[in-house]
């Protein structure tokens, strides 16, 4: 794909933002912080995902960026542009922010054609910045065919599929060339087929654009594959900003271990330390793990350890060795390229996950090795 | 009450266009801040556009409603209660109560079983010709009510009435009179069912079907389901339906002035025209008597407010874009069927019929050989040199459409900023837009009046004067029209156009006026119908040289001119059928609507 429309590019920076809502419910003044003191910054050219359940607070970090919420303190700019500034007094309004934006309901305005819907940015321009017919056609049909939407410009938006609908509005947004890119959960209504293709077409078109990117999604699985730094939102708070493979192998807390991915939570209490190396005591037994923080012993931790890093062995284990624990099958579940294991501890449960060509059949006694690069330590 | 006026039903025939598509956390309606940044340009277009829809909606609705009090408790020189105590002292006032009560709720019960049924069977089972029933059930909605009324009285009047006439020979004399509280319900009853089945149509509608299915699976028939699912379900509409009916039947005129008047049954409505009729008008009175049927129609309307409030748990409205199966009604269908024709022969075609054969005639008589083989255009060649009728076509015209399409525009503007900004005030703005429902056109006249007679510019008795009631009262249902329709259009068609770099007035001439348009056609239609209709304020604001087509027939009825009614008659209901015809197709082909 070559890249025919131009991006400027544009670095965000976000200050202490916060936005809070009057609660609909109830009499008194409650307060919802949607959110909640967040600050992020984004480099040229960068995709970032804000990722984290719904109500989080994702959408209206995204809404306050674009201008259509008033945040209530903080900073918002991009570039050198100051987009708002509580401190200064600024807050340019949405329509001249210059910034494109995908809805997540796509928001493709049905009374009128294709072409008619990416053109709207450039036939709403005033002043001197009003361009001719006939260059508003010919940049509008230069986004149709970035998306592949070309053959398609005189139909009526309403006859599109939704996965074309999405490409749409994707035109729509990037037909101002704008610095910043802001996409609210644009894959959430495709189904799960489509749902991949879209996933790369549209890491690779953000790539080739060069257009930094804001992508909002509750889709662990998305935001892994296509960020280059993703930060994981609960309660209108960033709690862990990171590439994502910091974020999958070194979760800073238990929520953002439990959010991304599947990961077994095994809660215990620091029994000595070595350097940046622990052994742990739980009910179930011992356990070796890595932490760069500093803990001491007796405090109460959680050992967090994904199911694919726990390696299951036929019968009894041989050694006493932290992390090395015996159970037996209780369960197991074939999800094609894998298969997972539910092993009993005691009364705990542990997930596990391998290669569908290794099963144990039901009630037989395994054992369990924890590689302790693999275990992290979470405040409990 | 805000919120819960906004839910209202749609009033009308358009069905509300399927919503965008809204992903599987739906999209909150989220409101534009009009902060202090934007108070600061208030000069910028779009705000005086704003401020000048606001002033208009507060002059058109507070003013008159503030003389009326003004008048009927002032009497020139102290606050008093005379007018009451006289409107109250007149003979027979607990008859009137009687009258009124029966009148009102007689002809409430029979509209709304009948409209409903109508409605269940054409949206919910597999009977036939639904189209057909749904295009004939509407046609009483074009034939004004005085109209309707003096079919009736060449039917049913007991001297004249063409099926007495038939009946003479077994039961004698005027077996049937229609001047009595029994024949104004069966008119008025009749007259109001297109309203509800319009209602029930939208409600029955919005249920999702799949809670009728799982009754039928539980083994319930369908009468039972009926009972036991669909009924519980629509009781809040089916509620507010009745309420609006009752309303309705406490304001109508035509039917209580036509069928009561000459044989002295007193209606509120009726007894307002009686104390304007005496020379000089006892103002005063008809405003004290105005003043209680408003007082009972706002009771009324906050009541089912409150219904409507306590009913939200009820809603029903799921599903979009499902076909529902119709239900199967079986061995019920061949006598469902008669029934329904039944129906239509006697409410519909029996008084289309008899206008027509009485617009042919040279003088009113019953049919016989001798008047069949009579048959005559001249009523309708009369009509074309009849200059006040003609002037009574163009007046109706003229002021309906000019009053349908500044309301919504007003409205249109009106339910934005209601529904899409933070604009302090705007709940008392929407509040504002629903008083007019509760003013009785006799009522509105009367205050009109007040107003205009002390107003130093030239309105009062002129096309003017008219126009600003017609305006007023079309206000609360364009505006349930376009809030209707403004909910239906997500905020995010509008917000993509903002961060689009779109200005105020771009958005809503380019994204929310087109979107709007069905919705708002559709509300027109209904205003225009509803306006050509009016009789009861143009009676009391018209002056010579102003009437306009119902006040015409009004005047024509009282000379006697009865064939001639007919072929005026005639000639507007076929009017007004094109034009809802055209408007319709035309809203077709302009209709959006995402798949
Ligand atoms: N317009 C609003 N009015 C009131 N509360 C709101 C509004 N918008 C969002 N909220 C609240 O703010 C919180 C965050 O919402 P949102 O940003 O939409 O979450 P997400 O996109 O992460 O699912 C939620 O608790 C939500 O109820
Ligand atoms: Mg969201």
């Amino acid at each position: 794909m070559s890249t025919q429309v131009t991006v400027k590019d544009g670095r965000l920076a976000v200050e202490g933002l916060v936005k809070t809502f009057k609660s609909s419910k109830g009499e008194a003044e409650d307060v919802v912080r949607a959110v909640d003191d967040v600050s992020l910054s984004v480099e040229p050219g960068r995709l970032l995902t804000l990722l984290g359940p719904s109500g989080c607070g994702k959408t209206t970090t995204l809404r306050c960026v674009a201008g259509l919420e008033h945040p209530n303190q903080g900073e918002i700019a991009v570039g050198e542009r100051v987009l708002f500034s509580s401190s200064k007094g600024v807050r340019l309004p949405a329509n001249q922010r210059g910034l494109g934006m995908v809805f997540q309901s796509y928001a493709i305005w049905p009374h009128m054609n294709v072409r008619k819907n990416v053109s709207f940015p450039l036939r709403a321009r005033r002043g001197k910045d009003r361009l001719s017919r006939k260059e508003i056609t010919e940049r509008a049909d230069r986004a149709l065919a970035v998306v592949q939407l070309d053959h398609l410009a005189t139909r009526p938006a309403t006859d599109l599929s939704g996965g074309q609908q999405q490409r749409l509005a994707l035109a729509r947004a990037l037909v101002m060339q704008p610095p910043l890119l802001l996409l609210d959960e644009p894959l959430s209504n495709l189904d799960a087929k489509l749902r991949e293709d879209m996933r790369f077409e549209l890491k690779r078109l953000q790539r080739d654009l060069g257009v930094t990117t804001v992508y909002v999604t509750h889709d662990q699985v998305e935001a892994l594959a296509m960020s280059d730094v993703i930060a994981v939102m609960s309660n209108g708070k960033v709690e862990q900003m990171g590439r994502p493979t910091d974020i999958y192998n070194n979760p800073r807390s238990r929520f953002v271990a439990d959010f991304v991915g599947t990961t077994n939570l095994i809660a215990g209490e620091v029994e000595s330390r070595e350097g940046d190396r622990y052994v742990v005591t739980t009910p179930q037994g011992r356990l070796a793990a890595r932490s760069p923080g500093d803990l001491a012993t007796g405090a109460q931790v959680i050992v967090s350890v994904r199911p694919e890093h726990i390696q299951v062995a036929e019968g009894e284990a041989s050694t006493s060795a932290p992390g090395v624990w015996n159970g037996t099958i209780a369960n197991r579940a074939f999800l094609g390229d894998a298969v997972d294991h539910l092993v009993s501890v005691g009364d705990f449960t542990v997930r596990t996950r391998c290669n569908p060509s290794i099963r144990f059949s039901r009630d037989s006694a395994v054992h369990l090795t924890f590689p302790s690069e693999h275990c992290s330590l979470l405040p409990a | 009450m805000t919120e819960t006026l906004q839910q209202l039903p749609p009033v009308g025939p358009t069905e509300p266009g399927e919503p965008p598509r809204i992903g599987p956390d739906p999209a909150r309606w989220r409101r534009v801040r009009i902060g202090s940044g934007m108070l600061r340009n208030l000069l910028r277009p779009s705000n005086l556009i704003v401020l000048v829809c606001v002033l208009l909606v507060a002059y058109f609705v507070l003013v008159p409603l503030l003389y009326l009090l003004y008048g009927t408790f002032y009497d020139g020189r102290t606050i008093t209660f005379r007018f009451f105590e006289e409107a109250y002292s007149a003979v027979g006032l607990t008859e009137m109560w009687r009258n009124t009560l029966m009148y009102a709720i007689g002809s409430t019960v029979l509209s709304v079983t009948i409209g409903t049924t109508l409605a269940y069977l054409t949206v919910r089972t597999d009977i036939p010709f639904k189209g057909l029933i749904f295009a004939t059930a509407l046609i009483p909605l074009v034939v004004p009510g005085i109209l309707n009324t003096i079919a009736w009285i060449f039917l049913l009047s007991p001297r004249i009435g063409i099926i007495n006439s038939w009946l003479e020979p077994i039961f004698g004399a005027g077996a049937i009179n229609i001047y009595s509280i029994g024949g104004m319900i069966f008119v008025e009853g009749l007259g109001s069912t297109p309203l509800v089945f319009l209602l029930m149509y939208a409600a029955f509608r919005s249920m999702d079907p799949a809670l009728e299915e799982s009754a039928l699976m539980s083994g319930a028939s369908l009468w039972r389901t009926v009972r036991t699912v669909t009924l519980p379900l629509v009781r809040p509409a089916l509620y507010t339906c009745a309420l609006i009916m009752l309303v309705s039947g406490l304001e109508s005129f035509e039917v209580p002035a036509l069928l009561g008047i000459p044989v002295n049954e007193w209606v509120l409505t009726s007894r307002i025209w009686e104390a304007l009729g005496h020379f000089p008008p006892r103002t005063g009175e008809a405003g004290a008597i105005a003043t209680t049927l408003l007082v009972i129609a706002a009771a009324g309307v906050l009541w089912q407010s409150r219904l409507q409030r306590k009913s939200r748990a009820f809603q029903t409205v799921s599903g979009k874009g499902f076909r529902p199966r119709p239900m199967e009604l079986g061995k019920a269908k061949p006598f469902v069927l008669t029934g329904l024709l039944l129906y239509f022969a006697i409410a519909v075609v029996l008084p289309l019929l008899t206008l027509i054969y009485a617009s042919l005639q040279p003088y009113y008589q019953v049919p016989s050989r001798a008047s069949l083989s009579a048959l005559t255009l001249d009523n309708y060649r009369d009509l074309v040199s009849d200059g006040p009728s003609v002037n009574a076509i163009v007046n109706s015209f003229s002021l309906s459409l000019t009053a349908a399409t500044c309301v919504m525009f007003l409205v249109a503007v009106v339910a934005w900023v209601v529904i899409r900004t933070n604009l302090f005030g705007r709940n008392i703005l929407d509040s504002l837009t629903f008083l007019p429902l509760m003013i009785p056109g006799l009522v509105l006249g009367v205050s009109l009046l007040y107003v205009y007679l002390r107003f130093p510019l030239p309105i009062y008795a002129t096309w003017w004067i008219l126009l600003i009631a017609y305006f007023t009262k079309s206000i609360p249902i364009g505006m349930r029209y376009a809030s209707a329709s403004m909910y239906q259009i997500g905020g995010e068609l509008e917000e993509s156009a903002n961060t689009s770099g779109a200005t105020w007035w771009q958005t809503f001439r380019w994204v929310t006026l087109p979107l709007l348009f069905p919705g708002l056609l559709g509300g027109w239609i209904y205003l225009v119908v509803g306006l050509i209709r009016e009789l009861s304020a143009s009676l009391l604001l018209y002056s010579p040289g102003n009437e306009v087509i119902s006040v015409r027939i009004w005047e024509m009825w009282s000379d006697g001119s009865f064939t001639e009614i007919a072929a005026f008659g005639m000639v507007m209901v076929g009017v007004l059928m094109v034009l809802v015809l055209i408007a319709r197709k035309l809203g077709a082909n302009i209709g959006v609507g995402l798949k």
